[in-house]
């Protein structure tokens, strides 16, 4: 058995991508037959869960917002094959440069405020990713070991913050921050639901960053040292000052992020502020092929199955871990499927 | 070598053809190999010898056409039927694998997947037999890693004749050779022949073709042009075929000497130097010498990827300041790599990228931080034209192009905008001689309109055609400069040897 290269028909490479999404389906429908359950029935609930009702979309879209800005990060930095996997890490620095400014050492009016905050974040984030990125251009440190190792070293920092200086004092001794201020929160977008400005700031900024990486010099760039970091070189672009560029956008990208989360969403740190939102970035940015738009598509879908699975699990005995699965073999199958557009089998 | 019009067929194509898009890779190409031959399988590059290849070993499905093999049909698209029917190939690039021994890579694939272990007895003796028949001396415990290049060649062939090929397919096998080594190579084919393999000899090199084959197919444009018995033709007929047309010798007249544009003065770095070099305008300095004598390093230093650790660096009578590859586009100096694919061209990125690649910061190309796309565009399809860059369109991916029509590429990078200093490093290295005529067409144009010219070659004749000035380098340090024709090519290969070198010091 071997793999040959080929070149896909146009209808083969919409064929695979449905036939990946199928083969995932059809795995989790397995294991839940496994558990005595009807499958047609947990799907059907797992999309109602979703998506059946104004507020299941809703909890869709604001589980997503968080998942569009880690898969930016994650693809802006793969795309020059800086291999970040510390999105975890920069959304938590984000979110306390969120507390520490928004929850009332700096008076102003919200029109500063959430800007100051914001930009201030993304520069924190930025920073946490530019000292893994100049350990690589200066001593080739492999930046995959220093982000994925400085998420741990965050979440205890997160930790400490949590039960010293950033402590709650009315917290009731629960590891928490004070809630950020009125002018420091972002708005709901409908009343009385959970969904909030982040979202619209989350797709304005994949439209920038697909306008950045299609048509910027900047964009132009990336790939190129992406692609081929020694032609880049020999054409005369600054390889290492492009690298740490890119560490400054895709921290800052993961840190708007843990923005978004506080100040649109939780109103206070907590340990527990992102579920690995960090890490599920790269698979939102793997399953949309590291193309800006494609992320907020597939930060969608992958945001609507653990809502589904999570409305699923409370009506029927199946767990929501089935959500973990579905995603993990959604990743495996598109994988294989982009194989398959540009190989083919051959048995013997 | 023995005429073998009677032996039977081993291997037959009919109308083969295969289309990518517009272009037409192979138009109905037949042809019929005999038992105990040399084919010669000569054309350009881009003329569709590699495609023909792959249709035969299965890469690639024919539009049309019928390959047989004894008689008996290949299915298409099918590799390990054309295996299994006796067609071997040895690449230009091996595949080998370099951590394992030669027996090993030798047995590789021949046993069973999960058979526990390898019948290694059975195996070496075999390899050694065959080792002593056919003249392909190579010591079967040696890893791969540890072999020359002519070595591991060998065990390719080997490779090969362990399968019980009937056809051998060779891919430009003399690119990576010394001439010792390319002979001892012909004399191993001319006993492979004489038991009766049919071999399949791809190049460009006329020399060799002649030396070596039968019969001669000439491929151009994807279509069958010329086939010619060996004996019965020569060299110039051979080039005129492949090209379409009578290929002019240039007509170099004398130099005109201009201003000194570079002055190098006791330039040190990693293995090269102390050297002194001046480049004068109007004229090709060429750097003659054995592959890995401090050729790169000299050619990093102009390009500006490397700096100079001790000594100065002058363009133009100002020394240069911070020298990094920017530096020196700035400097007006156009830069010819050495390593096309891996250096000149960002493979995954359009014909259109690579074309920017170093003036993409100019108000022409970009503004504010945005890329200007339809200048960039109108930009390639001018360049595409006047440099006769074959692609599908500027936005074709230059990984697509054939390798002299990605040094057309970067050719059209370099020299537009009549830069005054150009440094050519193995320009011409792997060219088929339709796209070596065209470069040194363009380097002389260069030269004669007063740009300074610095040529590093390892191909003595194109040294010599070319220089006006030859410098010999050897273990890093320069020979004093001599003009053309005043040293005959054998003294040129003695300072090549390091003779007349003071290496004391």
């Amino acid at each position: 058995m071997r793999l040959e290269p080929r070149i896909a028909s146009p209808a083969q490479t919409i064929l695979y991508p449905v036939a990946a999404f199928a083969a995932t389906f059809a795995f989790a429908a397995l294991l839940v037959l496994m558990a005595g359950v009807s499958p047609l029935g947990v799907f059907r609930l797992v999309f109602l869960g979703a998506a059946g009702s104004q507020f299941a979309l809703l909890e869709t879209l604001t589980r997503a917002t968080p998942l569009i800005f880690t898969g930016l990060a994650v693809t802006v930095a793969f795309r020059a094959k800086l291999w970040n996997i510390g999105a975890e890490a920069q959304l938590y620095i984000g979110a306390v440069v969120t507390v520490v400014l928004g929850t009332g050492a700096v008076a102003a009016p919200s029109w500063v405020l959430v800007p100051l905050i914001a930009l201030a974040a993304m520069l924190a984030g930025g920073l946490l990713l530019l000292g893994p990125a100049l350990l690589k251009t200066r001593f080739g440190v492999d930046e995959v070991v220093t982000t994925l190792l400085l998420n741990f070293i965050v979440l205890l920092f997160v930790s400490m913050l949590l039960e010293g200086p950033l402590k709650d004092p009315m917290g009731l001794g629960w590891p928490q921050s004070q809630r950020v201020v009125a002018e420091a929160q972002w708005p709901r977008l409908v009343q009385g639901k959970r969904l909030h400005m982040g979202f619209p700031v989350a797709i304005l900024a994949a439209l920038a960053v697909w306008l950045m990486l299609a048509r910027s010099v900047l964009g132009y760039e990336m790939r190129a040292v992406g692609h081929n970091a020694a032609a880049a070189r020999f054409a005369g672009i600054p390889v290492n000052r492009v690298l740490a560029l890119t560490a400054l956008i895709s921290g800052g990208l993961a840190a708007l992020g843990g923005v978004s989360e506080v100040s649109g969403l939780k109103g206070n740190l907590t340990l527990d502020l992102s579920p690995g939102f960090g890490y599920t970035g790269i698979v939102v940015a793997m399953l949309a092929l590291l193309h800006p738009l494609g992320v907020v598509a597939s930060a969608i879908f992958v945001a609507g199955i653990f809502v589904g699975a999570d409305a699923m699990s409370r009506a029927v005995g199946v767990p929501s871990y089935i959500a973990d699965v579905m995603t993990a073999t959604a990743l495996l199958t598109m994988g294989t499927a982009i194989v398959f557009t540009r190989y083919r089998i051959r048995w013997r | 070598m023995t005429g073998a019009a009677a032996a039977p067929v081993v291997l037959r194509l009919e109308g083969v053809t295969k289309r990518f898009g517009p272009l037409t890779a192979n138009d109905a190409i037949s042809f019929a190999l005999r038992r105990g031959e040399v084919v010669a399988l000569l054309g350009e590059n881009g003329a569709g010898k590699t495609t023909l290849m792959s249709i035969l070993f299965g890469h690639y499905l024919a539009d049309a056409g019928r390959v047989a093999v004894e008689g008996r049909p290949l299915p298409p698209g099918d590799t390990r039927a054309a295996l299994a029917a006796g067609l071997a190939m040895v690449h230009q690039h091996f595949t080998l694998a370099d951590s394992m021994s030669v027996l090993e890579n030798i047995a590789l694939g021949t046993q069973p997947l999960w058979s526990p272990r390898l019948d290694r007895g059975r195996a070496l003796k075999r390899i050694r037999e065959m080792s002593a028949d056919f003249g392909l001396e190579v010591d079967p415990a040696a890893r791969i890693a540890d072999l020359s290049v002519g070595e591991r060649q060998r065990v390719e062939i080997l490779k090969a004749l362990y399968r019980e090929a009937r056809v051998l397919i060779l891919d430009e096998p003399t690119a990576v050779l010394t001439p010792q080594e390319s002979e001892a190579l012909f004399a191993t084919l001319r006993r492979l022949v004489a038991r009766g393999l049919a071999i399949i000899f791809i190049s460009h090199k006329l020399g060799e073709v002649m030396a070596v084959s039968d019969r001669v197919l000439v491929l151009r444009a994807g279509r069958l042009v010329g086939e010619r018995a060996t004996a019965e033709t020569d060299r110039h007929a051979l080039a005129e075929l492949m090209v379409g047309a009578e290929i002019a010798r240039p007509d170099i007249g004398p130099a005109q000497p201009g201003p000194a544009l570079v002055e190098m003065k006791g330039v040190t770095v990693g293995g090269l130097g102390p050297i002194d070099l001046t480049l004068r305008g109007g004229e090709i300095t060429g750097i003659a010498g054995v592959s890995g004598n401090g050729q790169a390093a000299l050619a990093e230093v102009l390009s500006g990827t490397l700096a100079p650790e001790a000594g100065t660096l002058a363009i133009e009578g100002r020394a240069a300041g911070a020298w990094s590859p920017r530096a020196a586009l700035a400097s007006g100096i156009a830069r010819v790599p050495e390593d096309r694919h891996g250096v000149g061209v960002i493979g995954d990125m359009s014909v259109t990228e690579n074309l920017v690649a170093e003036a993409y910061r100019a108000p022409a190309f970009s503004r504010r931080g945005w890329m200007k796309r339809p200048a960039a565009r109108d930009f390639a399809r001018r360049v595409i034209r006047d440099y006769e860059v074959k692609c599908s369109g500027p936005e074709a991916p230059a990984r697509l192009l054939s390798g002299g029509n990605m040094q057309k590429l970067i050719l059209g990078r370099a020299l537009d905008g009549a830069p005054r200093i150009i440094l050519a490093s193995q320009p011409t290295r792997g060219l088929d001689v339709g796209a070596v005529a065209y470069v040194h067409a363009r380097l002389l144009e260069a030269r004669a309109r007063g740009a300074a010219v610095l040529l590093i070659s390892e191909d003595l004749d194109e040294i010599m055609a070319l220089s006006d000035r030859i410098h010999v380098i050897s273990r890093g340090r320069l020979s004093p400069a001599s003009a053309r024709g005043e040293l005959s090519i054998r003294e040129i290969g003695a300072r090549m040897a390091g003779l007349g070198f003071d290496h004391a010091a």
